[in-house]
């Protein structure tokens, strides 16, 4: 369909140039940027591969060469039950990142779509339904996780609508605020006075001027994610043995932080990597788009 | 100024209110109820109707909510399944433990967080900025567990300067405490620091370019001056609220912590609550530690209120 009327009546946003190029072209001046931007890319490119390349199958046991230091052989030395942690740390990042990536795009999906929803309607329906979302921000995140984890198992589908449910709920906020910026402007007024549906409002004129703030919510989310879902794989309820994963390795491996530390910190240099990159690449990307991110609270 | 306070109350009367609704109908809506999920495997007929029977289970859930708010609003928080003591029992001692972990973290983190962050902010996009900002940014993205794990090897394994776990009672005096919880605290102030500093340097930017900033130092004030006496008690006023969220977090998010250091809080009971499906310790739990955060909210945002009077005029929330 044609829209080329209505971006031109728009008086307030005055774009001459592509703004996706122009994101681009300010995150590529941000060295810590693109510096996170590799990080993810790399961790992406490792998850994807790493079945092909790793030097040893990460599944395989052998107790004669339990705890030992890394070799040539082993890079970084093998577990309690020797296994291959380089091979392990690797692979040990793929149902963390599916988990995550999957879980983050429903988030900011329904959470973002529902904070743009009852930011324009506003009134009673909205002043109710933030207090609800305000009172489930209060109780303790891992709590929730936990719970519903708990009881409703540990398969990837249970965890993916987990995450994205829970952590949806703090994106409705993000975007109900961004949204009330927008609904008083001129536009929507006009759009109002047109006669347009309420769902075209939403979906054309408040939803791409939310966008960018739903988009650096979205990667502050993935990395928020990655620290409940390795949370609740450290204690335990996370992905099921034998599945190598960062967190649960951690765990296990921390026995042996003694003798054998690499164990440990094989998985903890590869979580904090993706993590960090994730979080340089947000800076970044907030401060391209022109937002800030340092008001965020934590979540 | 009273109307307003007044309505704040109300406010974090009401979300504790909805609070209780979401933990106890939250728990109700999953499958299963408290004595399924509590015996598990082992269910038997027999069994399931003694334990419903024995703690009312058997009666709709709204006159059982009802009841549970009733018993709250007294201060009984029922009874834990896996322990047959009163939940306040349980927690009691617990819940001062993690406040004093709390309070010694708070203390360290934010006249470090102030002192990090006002540097960073009058050094913006330079080299100590760019360096402070880094560590935030490490620090208060790394799981905890993470971080712990990292400074167990460190001072526990390697330097041996402190214990790697806790090995004391949840009702140890204070004093004994102290020792064991150097660890854990350092662990929670990086992420406190990192949190608080990142807001202090953001309105430390703000202010040093506002009007009143460029005023005083064109008319020479000397810069410490300026600092000291005009930019950081306004680049303070918006850090009271994220002190408090960061507590607040901090309150709930020990868990993690304690369980890695075996300290004997409120967090490490949560997960053993978790672990053996203990529901009715679960949602006692729950509506705590969600009233903490309701209440710590609430101070900061009376204090804010009394600290700047623009706030009392304005309307809404």
């Amino acid at each position: 369909m044609a829209i080329p009327a209505q971006v031109a009546e728009r008086p307030t946003i005055i774009k001459s140039r592509n703004p996706i190029a122009e994101t681009w072209d300010n995150l590529r001046r941000s060295w810590s940027g693109m510096f996170g931007l590799s990080l993810i890319v790399i961790h992406l490119v490792v998850a994807l591969l790493s079945p092909l390349f790793v030097p040893h199958d990460p599944l395989v046991m052998n107790s004669k060469i339990a705890n030992q230091a890394p070799s040539s052989a082993h890079l970084m030395g093998t577990d309690k039950l020797g296994r291959d942690v380089f091979s392990r740390s690797m692979v040990g990042g793929r149902v963390t990142i599916v988990v995550t990536i999957l879980a983050t795009v429903i988030a900011v999906s329904w959470g973002g779509l529902g904070g743009i929803l009852f930011g324009f309607l506003g009134g009673r329906a909205d002043e109710i339904f933030m207090r609800f979302v305000d009172a489930f921000l209060s109780i303790p995140w891992l709590l929730i996780l936990l719970l519903i984890v708990s009881i409703l198992g540990t398969e990837m589908w249970v965890q993916i609508l987990t995450f994205g449910f829970t952590y949806g709920v703090s994106t409705i906020r993000i975007a109900r605020a961004a949204t009330l910026d927008h609904v008083t402007n001129d536009y929507i007024l006009a759009a109002r006075a047109r006669g347009e549906h309420r769902r075209t409002i939403v979906l054309r004129e408040l939803l791409p001027n939310v966008l960018d703030v739903m988009l650096v919510d979205g990667a502050m989310n993935w990395s928020w994610m990655l620290l409940g879902f390795t949370s609740l794989s450290f204690l335990g309820f996370g992905v099921p043995p034998p599945t190598p994963d960062w967190g649960s390795m951690i765990a296990k491996n921390r026995e042996i932080l003694a003798i054998q530390p690499w164990a440990v910190f094989g998985p903890v240099i590869m979580l904090s990597t993706l993590i960090i990159g994730i979080n340089l690449f947000a800076d970044a990307f907030a401060k391209a788009l022109g937002l800030d991110r340092s008001q965020g609270a934590p979540v | 100024m009273f109307i307003l306070i007044m309505r704040r109350l109300g406010l974090a009367v009401l979300t504790i209110f909805i609070i209780s609704l979401i933990v106890f109908f939250g728990v109700e809506a999953l499958p299963g109820d408290a004595a399924t999920a509590y015996l598990g495997q082992l269910a038997t007929d027999e069994s399931l109707k003694a334990l419903r029977e024995e703690f009312g289970l058997n009666k709709p859930p709204l006159e059982r909510y009802v009841n549970w708010l009733g018993d709250l609003v007294k201060g009984d928080l029922g009874e834990s399944l896996s322990r047959k003591k009163p939940v306040t029992e349980l927690i009691g001692n617990r819940f001062r433990n993690t406040a004093v972990l709390a309070a010694a973290a708070t203390i360290f983190a934010v006249p470090i967080a102030i002192v990090l962050g006002v540097i960073a902010g009058l050094t913006r996009d330079k080299w100590p900025d760019i360096t402070v900002s880094l560590v935030a940014i490490i620090s208060m993205t790394l799981p905890g567990f993470v971080t712990a794990t990292v400074l167990i090897y460190i001072f526990a394994i390697r330097l041996a300067w402190f214990p790697a776990v806790t090995l004391i009672s949840s009702d140890a005096p204070v004093s004994q405490l102290l020792p064991n919880i150097i660890l854990p605290i350092i662990t929670l102030t990086f992420v406190m620091v990192a949190h608080i500093l990142r807001l202090v340097r953001t309105n430390m930017i703000d202010v040093m370019v506002s009007d009143y900033v460029q005023m005083a130092r064109l008319k020479g004030v000397p810069m410490i001056k300026i600092v000291f006496q005009h930019a950081l008690p306004n680049a303070m006023l918006p850090t009271i609220n994220i002190i408090a969220l960061t507590i607040a977090w901090l309150v709930g998010g020990v868990a993690i912590v304690e369980t890695i250091f075996n300290y004997p809080g409120i967090g490490s009971l949560m997960i053993h609550g978790i672990s053996d499906k203990d529901l009715p310790l679960i949602q006692g739990i729950a509506i705590i530690l969600s009233a903490i955060f309701i209440v710590i909210n609430l101070i900061a945002d009376l204090l804010a209120l009394i600290l700047n009077p623009r706030l009392r005029t304005a309307r809404g929330h």
